[in-house]
């Protein structure tokens, strides 16, 4: 691996005041997608910000329908979390499947969001939840955050400090893991809002996470699994790689979809 | 270089590394503790699993300067005194391992399951290794003696 400076500043402050002086910073959250690709040369920072002293990042809230998620906070966390567990049954069972025991105990929501990795499950429920994307200076909703491929609308510097999700009616997520990495070969989140029903698919796009419309459509007017199987998936803009072709992945869309609205509806 | 101040198998230690330092390079070259195995470039396999501050972490993927502060368990934590841990002993009645390379890794992830979840079914335990690949045995046996282990342990 490149050498780099490392740091590990103890506030957002001088967290961004680091990065402002360096020449090509990147900031480190959990690590786990990030020392992946230092070890491989496929970034060389000159610097790398270490947020895990960041006091302001951590811990997990619940108020008036919102349940407020710092970016630091682990996977771990949030899948024992009984606070999210009660509020949004389906983000803790999300957060529990992320790659596996040992990355989600490093791993954190923010780390995940700002690397928007096309597989990666928490952009889902992101977008399935429409949940409000916090930086140390602006709040971006969920439709407007996601920018593509490994692309968010994240100025340069700028550092995600929270999540926050509306509590649904209901919602359910599941997924078809890579046996290999544990990623999303297809997840998909469905959640039933007072404005609707939302179903957001990861690993699927090849531009990333994004809605679902004719799933929607059906759902919103029978909030059922069983009369999903009449809906065609359209597979223009699906991704195909070794793993899975467009076709493959619209059939996945629609069984992972029929299993998170069972999942939702409390028949697993 | 920034100097780190650790505690490594109930050992306090004070070094200087690198900042691109892996914590599984500090363990294996700096510390010589080789027991702790590196196993893949990729962050998949588990092999270098260790505890930090009790929890399950790829130290692989990991800085050694991120473990400033931290406790730290290797494999070579479980048996001090030379006497297999009760999950060590597990794996070997079971024939959970053949060549050997994953175990460090099993043992250590399946002792920060157990310390989680004293109890677990076998569905819990082959859900808590996904992240410790093993090319030889197919699991059954690993399962097997994790299982075992739990028990040992509780009793």
């Amino acid at each position: 691996m490149e050498d780099f400076t490392y740091s590990r500043p103890a506030s957002l402050s001088d967290a961004v005041a680091v990065h402002g002086n360096a020449d090509d910073a990147m900031y480190m959250a959990g690590g786990q997608t990030l020392i992946p690709v230092l070890k491989q040369g496929l970034a060389m920072p000159t610097d790398v910000i270490d947020l895990g002293a960041v006091w302001q990042l951590d811990g997990i809230a619940v108020s008036g329908g919102t349940v407020t998620i710092g970016a630091m906070t682990r996977h771990a966390v949030v899948a024992a979390s009984n606070d999210v567990g009660r509020a949004i049954p389906a983000l803790a069972t999300l957060a529990g499947g992320i790659g596996d025991a040992q990355v989600r105990n490093r791993g954190t929501i923010g780390g995940s969001l700002a690397n928007n990795d096309p597989s990666a499950d928490y952009p889902a429920a992101v977008l399935g939840l429409n949940a409000t994307v916090v930086t140390d200076r602006r709040e971006l909703a969920a439709g407007g955050y996601f920018d593509g491929m490994f692309a968010t609308s994240l100025e340069p510097g700028e550092i995600i400090t929270a999540v926050k999700f509306p509590v649904p009616e209901k919602a359910g997520y599941a997924k078809f893991p890579n046996p290999a990495s544990r990623y999303a070969l297809v997840g998909v989140f469905v959640a039933k809002t007072a404005s609707g029903v939302r179903v957001a698919a990861t690993g699927a796009g090849q531009d990333g996470v994004f809605r679902v419309t004719v799933l929607e459509d059906a759902l919103n007017d029978d909030f059922r699994a069983a009369p999903l199987r009449d809906v065609t998936i359209p597979e223009d803009n699906l991704m195909t790689d070794m793993h899975a072709d467009a076709a493959y992945r619209a059939h996945l869309i629609g069984v992972m979809t029929a299993r998170a609205v069972a999942r939702a509806n409390g028949r697993d | 270089m920034p100097e780190i101040s650790l505690t490594v198998n109930g050992e306090q230690i004070t070094k200087s590394v690198e900042g691109r330092t892996l914590l599984v390079e500090f363990i294996r070259e700096t510390l010589k503790l080789t027991g702790t195995h590196i196993g893949c470039d990729t962050s998949q396999c588990g092999a270098c699993t260790v505890h930090l501050n009790g929890k399950a972490v790829k130290s692989c993927t990991m800085l050694a300067v991120q473990a400033d502060g931290a406790e730290i368990t290797t494999i070579e934590g479980l048996a001090p005194d030379g006497r297999l841990n009760p999950m060590q002993q597990a794996f070997k009645d079971h024939h959970g391992l053949q060549c050997g390379f994953c175990t460090p890794g099993m043992i250590m992830r399946a002792m920060a399951l157990v310390a989680e979840n004293p109890e677990p079914t076998e569905t819990e335990v082959r859900h808590g290794l996904e992240g410790n690949i093993c090319r030889c045995t197919g699991y059954q046996n690993i399962v097997a003696a994790v299982l075992d282990g739990a028990k040992a342990l509780r009793s």
